[in-house]
């Protein structure tokens, strides 16, 4: 490290002042001259049509400024929104991709589908004149469980796709994945359900637009992960007006995991509502629109089969999944359960042949896209719970068998059978160093404790791998995205030598204004107190992306690498300049230029001061000002991976579990922060337990979303968790810069099927074979008294 | 429309609001006191936690009416001069925050546990937080950092 404030130092956070002392900045936070507030009338029903909206009461209603319906929308010629990502069928044939109007136009096709907008001059007149719009809904047949709407006969989404299939996907080699079960010892099998959970970032989605008549210029405040991207959608399909009329601001976002990098209506609906009303229009969500509108996580039903040879070699993989979409294709739908999830299915394993089948399914719900590790969780915990499985249907040691099957170190690159190429990993290292750490030799003595106290203790593990930066661009391209995965950064040297960085990327809590600082600091020999960081407004930064898929540092951070890289060359032109030496014999080092071997030196600073106050200077070769942009495309996926190890605790008379203890290894790569790093690691742990132990998005038959509050639906609170242990085993990433992989998922990823196969083992002498997730207590009481029964018979 | 005399942060308000106006409300919209978020429907994420007379309390939970003539410390009002509140100091050393928006009603109500129990233990920690929701956390920094802030709180530096 050639700075204290550089890469791998503990630097605290930058951006933590404004939130301590209540001065966030927040989309509900702003409040424009003359706004005005947006509620919208949604569907109860999962699937009706909709004869009628009669809004007279409405309009009436003080304060009503207007009340906007579907026919409204296709009368302005507001898009449809988009799908940013077409998967095709085996046969070649598109995916069904139905319209999705921003207000329902003749039917609602989910419980919160929108169906009118009530724009007040007060939030509290909106809300009263809402409840006065009367909507005359003929309820249809409807299908709420990915369960049925598989069955045939099934209510029909859309007409247009029979048996609700969107698409039927497939990848790997059939035949040679036929033939290595052919010539299997053992064959072990497991049918599995992913549970549907929401994302719940803290901060509602809020959206407030406004239409400046006089210039035809628009602004929207929205909570994005990603507000280029989020432009892109409302130019080229939504709102149909050009980027440079249309400024769209993501402030302070509270969280996303996901759930906020999609286009969702509103944001369009307030924009246009705007130009209609003349004045700015504010729409905030509460949390049971949250549940019933943000797009869900997961919803998977696979049947997996695992191949085995007589010594417990892998031999090959086959899997079937179906994967619900929900009523309408959100953003990045089509991707996850293809694309992120079964080019994931080889794990950290080597494996000689996978085959792996995805169906795509609408339902009558809310859209289900990408959640915090998005397809990658779905992948992981498949394999782990068959990789359990397999030892126990064997008899072998659970950690022998997955070291017997973990690509060596000595493997890399690895290509595997369903697409992705890994440049670098230690899957070894991370397996002991989780082991020892979690003093595994001492297990035996902690579950004879835990029996002593009346206790069922387990021990469950997964080792893992995900995939992190999405690209490369041309890749994605030819798999069906619809936009480019590349990240944009802008780095502008001030004349007396501090740093304002725009990067495309969206912070909403993984502190990149501390990260990325360091960065700068690292490179330039500058303090962290004289960089800025800006982002999440597409007025200020020229381009990006935004932040999903753990792609921040890994793409974001290279862009800016590149911006570095062209700042530090042309500085070297200057000091050659000013220290009357040739360029090749000029480095930079800790903040000077040097004429390499001797002691004349110019700082940083006395560069960048004579880049923008060039008496002295190089003007026929070199512009002046110190300023750099740079794209960053990357060649490859970068692949973290690692070891969880997780050890519960279970009551069997009340069926409650106990998260004794969670000790993870991973392999995020290069570490800028480690502080920041460690603090990704535990919210992804956070949520990948809450969806082992707690968490469901509970649909009936119908549709109704059942659980759609807090009091339903059940968040990780404090006393739900332990404390984490987290350690890191660094392998560097090949192919960018930084050597990063990315760390934001890897907890969400890794620790689920951990959870499940600790819970599972500690049953399993009850003779428990199968549970699902959320483990809940009266699952697993109920798992406990049936496994007694059956004994009992 | 009633009128409302309290006290907010040290100063006295005075405010015109309807009777179904909450005290959120009241600090939000009608005091552009921000900082005090309302992250569900239910009283159950504890982002709008404020002080009323000292103790914690969920303002999305209570009428702003109720408060009349109480004094009310929201997060702007826990911070005196530059500096920041032990506490504040305590979440940002620890990192005990991600995307920022629990954190007011986590400060705030760690404050209200620090004045009761000068070193909770992590147990009593975790129970008492039961009412605050953080999604980024996993709550493991969290409770250093409330932990910690008690301490310096209590004198323990």
């Amino acid at each position: 490290m050639s700075n204290a404030q550089g890469i791998g130092a503990a630097v605290k956070r930058k951006e933590d002042r404004r939130f301590l002392v209540g001065k966030g900045q927040y989309t509900d936070d702003v409040t424009l001259p003359n706004q005005s507030y947006a509620v919208f009338v949604r569907s109860p029903y999962g699937h009706a049509k909709v004869n009628g909206v009669d809004a007279k009461a409405a309009l009436a209603a003080p304060g009503v400024l207007a009340v906007l319906t579907g026919a409204d929308v296709a009368a302005d010629g507001l898009g449809g929104i988009p799908c940013g990502w077409l998967v095709k069928s085996k046969d070649g044939s598109p995916m069904v991709e139905p319209p999705h109007p921003a207000l329902a136009q003749g039917k609602v096709r989910h419980v919160g589908d929108p169906v009118a907008m009530v724009i007040a001059s007060t939030k509290a007149a909106a809300k009263a004149a809402a409840a006065l719009v009367e909507v005359d809904y003929e309820p249809l047949p409807a299908v709420g469980l990915l369960a049925n709407a598989i069955v045939p006969g099934a209510p029909q989404v859309w007409d247009e796709a029979p048996g609700n299939v969107c698409f039927d996907w497939h990848i790997g080699d059939p035949a040679t994945t036929d033939a290595a079960f052919a010539k299997a010892a053992h064959v072990v099998e497991l049918d599995l359900v992913n549970n549907r959970v929401a994302p719940n970032p803290m901060e509602p989605r809020a959206a407030n637009g406004n239409f400046d008549g006089a210039n035809d210029q628009y602004t929207l405040y929205t909570t994005s992960q990603n507000p280029h991207l989020t432009r892109l959608l409302l130019a080229a399909f939504t709102l149909k007006v050009p980027e440079h009329k249309l400024r769209v601001i993501a402030p302070d976002v509270g969280g996303g995991f996901g759930s906020k990098i999609f286009h969702y209506a509103e944001e369009l609906l307030v924009l246009w509502a705007s130009r209609r009303v003349g004045r700015p229009v504010k729409w905030t969500s509460d949390r049971m629109e949250a549940f019933q509108t943000d797009a869900h996580g997961r919803d998977h039903i696979s049947n997996a089969k695992l191949a085995l040879d007589a010594s417990g070699k892998f031999l090959g993989l086959r899997v079937h999944t179906y994967a619900a979409m929900g009523a309408y294709l959100s953003t990045f739908a089509p991707a996850v359960p293809t694309y992120l999830y079964a080019t994931l299915l080889s794990g950290p394993y080597d494996f000689p042949a996978i085959y792996a089948e995805v169906k795509a399914i609408f339902t009558n719900t809310v859209a289900v896209d990408a959640y915090r590790g998005a397809g990658r969780p779905e992948a992981t915990y498949l394999l782990e719970r068959l990789v359990e499985k397999a030892a126990r249907q064997l008899g072998m040691d659970r950690v022998e068998l997955r070291r017997k099957n973990l690509i060596r170190a000595d493997q890399f690159p690895y290509q595997t059978q369903v697409a992705l190429q890994y440049d670098i990993g230690d899957y070894q290292a991370t397996l002991d160093l989780a082991l020892k750490e979690a003093n595994y030799a001492g297990y035996a003595a902690r579950a004879a404790a835990s029996q002593a106290n009346g206790k069922l203790r387990g021990f469950g593990m997964s080792t893992y791998i995900e995939a992190c930066g999405i690209a490369p661009s041309a890749l994605v391209g030819a798999l069906g995205a619809r936009a480019g995965l590349y990240e944009a950064a802008n780095v502008r040297v001030h004349p007396t030598g501090s740093v304002t960085v725009f990067t495309g990327t969206h912070s909403h809590g993984q502190g990149h204004e501390t990260t990325f600082a360091q960065l700068i600091a690292d490179r330039l020999g500058v303090s962290t107190d004289q960089v800025e960081v800006v982002h999440g407004d597409t007025d200020r930064i020229p381009f990006g992306m935004g932040t999903y898929g753990s792609r921040s540092a890994s793409v974001g951070g290279s862009a800016i690498v590149k911006a570095l890289d062209k700042i530090v060359d042309k500085g070297k032109k200057i000091a050659a300049h000013l220290l009357e030496a040739s360029v090749a014999d000029i480095e930079f080092k800790d903040g000077q230029y040097r004429v390499v071997g001797t002691d004349r030196v110019k700082a940083f600073g006395e560069v960048a001061f004579a880049a923008y106050v060039p008496h002295n200077y190089p003007i026929e070769t070199v512009e002046p000002g110190l300023e750099e942009s740079a794209f960053y495309d990357p060649k490859n996926f970068t692949f973290p991976g690692g070891t969880h190890l997780v050890e519960v605790e279970i009551d069997p008379d009340t069926g409650v579990v106990e998260v004794a203890s969670v000790t993870i290894a991973d392999d995020v790569g290069v570490i800028i922060n480690p502080m920041i790093v460690d603090g990704q690691a535990h919210g992804g742990l956070a949520q990948g337990i809450g969806q082992a132990l707690l968490e469901e998005a509970v649909y009936d038959a119908e549709g109704q979303l059942t659980n759609g509050t807090y009091m339903g639906y059940c968040m990780p609170r404090a006393a739900d968790l332990p404390n984490f242990k987290v350690g890191n085993h660094v392998t560097a990433c090949t192919h960018n810069p930084l050597g990063i992989k990315g760390v934001g998922e890897v907890g969400a990823i890794g620790v689920p099927p951990a959870v499940i196969n600790a819970v599972l083992d500690a049953l399993a002498p009850l003779g428990v074979t199968d549970i699902s997730m959320p483990a809940t207590p009266e699952k697993v009481w109920r798992a406990i008294q049936a496994a007694k029964a059956g004994k009992g018979a | 429309m009633p009128k409302l005399t309290l006290s907010v942060n040290g100063q006295p308000r005075t405010i015109d609001c309807a009777n179904a106006t909450l005290l959120v409300e009241a600090l939000r919209e009608h005091l552009g006191l921000t900082g005090t978020h309302v992250g569900c429907d239910s009283s159950q994420c504890g982002a709008c936690t404020v002080h009323v007379d000292g103790r914690s309390v969920k303002s999305c939970t209570m009428l702003a009416v109720e408060a009349e003539g109480a004094a009310i410390t929201t997060i702007e009002g826990l911070a005196t001069g530059g500096a920041l509140h032990p506490m504040q100091a305590a979440f940002k050393e620890h990192h005990g925050l991600q995307c920022g928006f629990c954190t007011p009603g986590m400060v705030m109500s760690a404050c209200d546990l620090a004045a009761r129990n000068a070193a909770p233990s992590e147990g009593e920690v975790r129970q008492w937080l039961e009412g605050n929701l953080c999604r980024c956390t996993g709550y493991h920094n969290i409770v250093k950092a409330v932990r910690a802030g008690a301490g310096d709180m209590n004198g323990g530096k």
